[in-house]
């Protein structure tokens, strides 16, 4: 749900309250490289933001100035109404965090990392049990809970990571890259879960590198390139932004095919591919001209396919400028 | 909660987990009492004869009673390395990175190791201890006072090297890395009163045998377990104790705060 149309709650001094997450001006740098250059951010309670961005965009670094793990070097950033660098502590006792890299004991049990939890957040110790109990069951892991965490296979860690997260009910969830690594299965049941938690009231900052992730789970997404959130909004309005729907015609016969990419024009070609792209907003008025047209110049391809642009154009022409071979690799 | 209760409480929940660590893994625990195990026996089985002459005492028994004492102060050393090696393991370790954007008390984490360990140290000093003892070491002579006063050098001795030993952890960026930067800690035993004494060094070499840290405790563990003469060792071996634990903890604690890379 946008959380645009849920209703606001109002404190007692009448004040609506601040966004979940804010932050103007976040720079930060390690040593000669400029790794974040002037984030602004404002994500409402409720709602799930996605930061996507290539390898080495300053995703982590974003998620780390956030959840006090790191200072920035300028700017100001409020998470949970506390500021980061002056109420590090209120900061942390409002949200969760789950990591790139899995944040586990590998040396003992799931059960005790679970129970390491719940008295870090000073439970009683029925409590802690309980609610140890109800998060191994939640989320699949009672039949290796009195396994040590080191022989997890990559999903169960990262199940297990995010079950020791949700010890204390954070308002606040940072994932960082939650489906990095993971296989199509387990990252769906991670899907899953996010939604889970944003019915819950939880607001979920995720980041990560897959579009259809950010498309499928985020209410606003930002793109982060070379440190700068080079784009913002709604998956639709990141995605009309971008010209990229397209006509792709591919050929067998690379006679043919060169001799379409002679006759036509306002092309991109891909002679690797055997095909070539004629941009096209995908109307049906527009499909017959192109068809009337191709038939006009006797070409006929083996192949016709309508794209409408997804989120995939909307990245690449957002960030290929900058990085373009990175960003191909990494995106796919 | 107060600060306090709160920074009591933390610590527990950590040092539980580092006994916990130990509990599910003896062998680290036991492959580092190797070394202080098996030079009380080479010293006095191989080189016994020779040793004993050097040392001034007549005979085996009277060597192995010199021995005991450094070879005990030696286990601290030597257990102190592995707390070096798993405090650098921890913090490349992801839950490190939880710990700190969790509310709980900062210190806990190192309070946790620093704990943990002097246990681990207390305990390896009674099984080598057990070791000198089957071989024939005896304090026969030692009032209760006295051993009261040995078993609390021993752990202050502890508490010092393992803040030391923390902080060269933290500093370390890998489990080999800490295994070297710590290797003066067992280093230093060997250049201490433990084997010979200091007497029979060069002239040049003395002082820095005997001012070092672990001959004054060594020779206040003799004093308090076989009778000979303390003197101003005791005070050197307090000093270098607290001096230590004073030092190792801001060093560990200054370390712990920066920004993790």
């Amino acid at each position: 749900m946008p959380s645009s149309v849920m209703p606001t709650s109002v404190t007692p001094s009448g004040q609506v309250p601040s966004a979940a997450i804010s932050a103007a001006g976040l720079r930060k740098s390690y040593g000669d490289k400029l790794v974040l250059d002037g984030i602004d951010l404002h994500i409402p309670s409720g709602s799930v933001f996605a930061l996507l961005g290539p390898n080495g965009a300053g995703k982590t670094t974003v998620v780390k100035i956030l959840s006090t793990l790191i200072r920035a070097d300028d700017g100001q950033a409020r998470v949970a109404g506390h500021d980061v660098a002056t109420s590090a502590q209120a900061v942390r006792a409002a949200i969760g965090v789950t990591g790139q890299f899995s944040a586990v004991d590998g040396l003992i049990t799931g059960e005790e990392n679970m129970l390491l939890m719940t008295e870090l957040h000073h439970l009683s110790k029925r409590e802690g049990r309980q609610v140890a109990a109800e998060l191994l069951e939640r989320f699949d892991l009672r039949t290796a809970a009195k396994k040590p965490a080191a022989t997890y296979s990559g999903g169960m860690r990262r199940r297990l990571d995010i079950a020791m997260t949700l010890v204390g009910s954070p308002r606040i969830i940072f994932l960082d890259e939650p489906t990095t690594g993971l296989d199509p299965r387990s990252r769906h049941a991670m899907w899953g879960m996010i939604r889970e938690l944003v019915a819950g009231g939880a607001t979920v900052f995720l980041t990560t590198q897959y579009l259809d992730e950010a498309d499928e789970l985020a209410d606003r997404i930002a793109v982060l390139s070379n440190g700068k959130i080079v784009a913002e909004g709604t998956s639709d309005e990141l995605k009309r932004r971008i010209p990229g729907g397209h006509v792709r015609l591919r050929f067998t016969d690379p006679a043919a095919y060169r001799s379409a990419a002679a006759t036509l024009r306002d092309i991109t070609a891909d002679e690797e591919a055997l095909a070539l792209r004629i941009p096209s907003d995908g109307s049906q008025r527009e499909l017959r001209s192109i068809l009337d047209w191709l038939d006009a110049a006797d070409i006929e391809a083996d192949e016709f396919t309508v794209h409408t642009p997804d989120l995939d154009d909307v990245f690449f022409a957002l960030t290929s400028a900058n990085v373009p071979a990175q960003t191909e690799e990494t995106a796919r | 909660m107060s600060t306090f209760a709160l920074a009591l409480r933390d610590s527990n929940t950590m040092l539980r987990r580092n006994l916990l660590h130990m509990r599910r893994y003896p062998s680290m625990t036991l492959n580092l009492l190797l070394t202080p195990v098996l030079l009380l026996l080479l010293f006095v089985y191989i080189f016994g004869d020779t040793m004993s002459a050097g040392a001034g005492g007549a005979g085996r028994s009277d060597y192995i009673a010199y021995l005991v004492p450094g070879i005990l102060l030696m286990t601290i050393g030597s257990t102190t390395i592995g707390t070096a090696v798993s405090a650098s393991m921890d913090m490349t370790e992801g839950i490190i990175a939880r710990f700190r954007t969790m509310a709980i008390h900062r210190g806990s984490v190192l309070v946790g190791h620093v704990a943990g360990s002097v246990v681990q140290c207390m305990l390896s000093v009674a099984l080598v201890g057990a070791v000198g003892v089957a071989i024939g070491f005896r304090a026969a002579d030692a009032t209760a006072l006295e051993w009261l006063a040995a078993f609390g050098l021993l752990t202050l001795f502890s508490l010092a090297l393992t803040w030391i030993a923390v902080g060269m952890g933290l500093v370390s960026p890998n489990a080999e890395a800490a295994s070297n930067n710590a290797m003066p800690l067992i280093f230093l035993p060997l250049i201490s009163s433990a084997f010979v004494q200091v007497d029979s060094m060069p002239g040049w070499f003395q002082p820095i045998a005997e001012y070092q840290p672990f001959t004054p405790a060594i020779e206040t563990l003799r004093g308090l377990l076989l009778g000979t003469e303390i003197g101003h060792n005791g005070w050197l071996a307090a000093a270098w104790a607290i001096g230590l634990t004073a030092l190792g903890y801001r060093w560990s604690k200054t370390v712990f705060a920066r920004d993790p890379a």
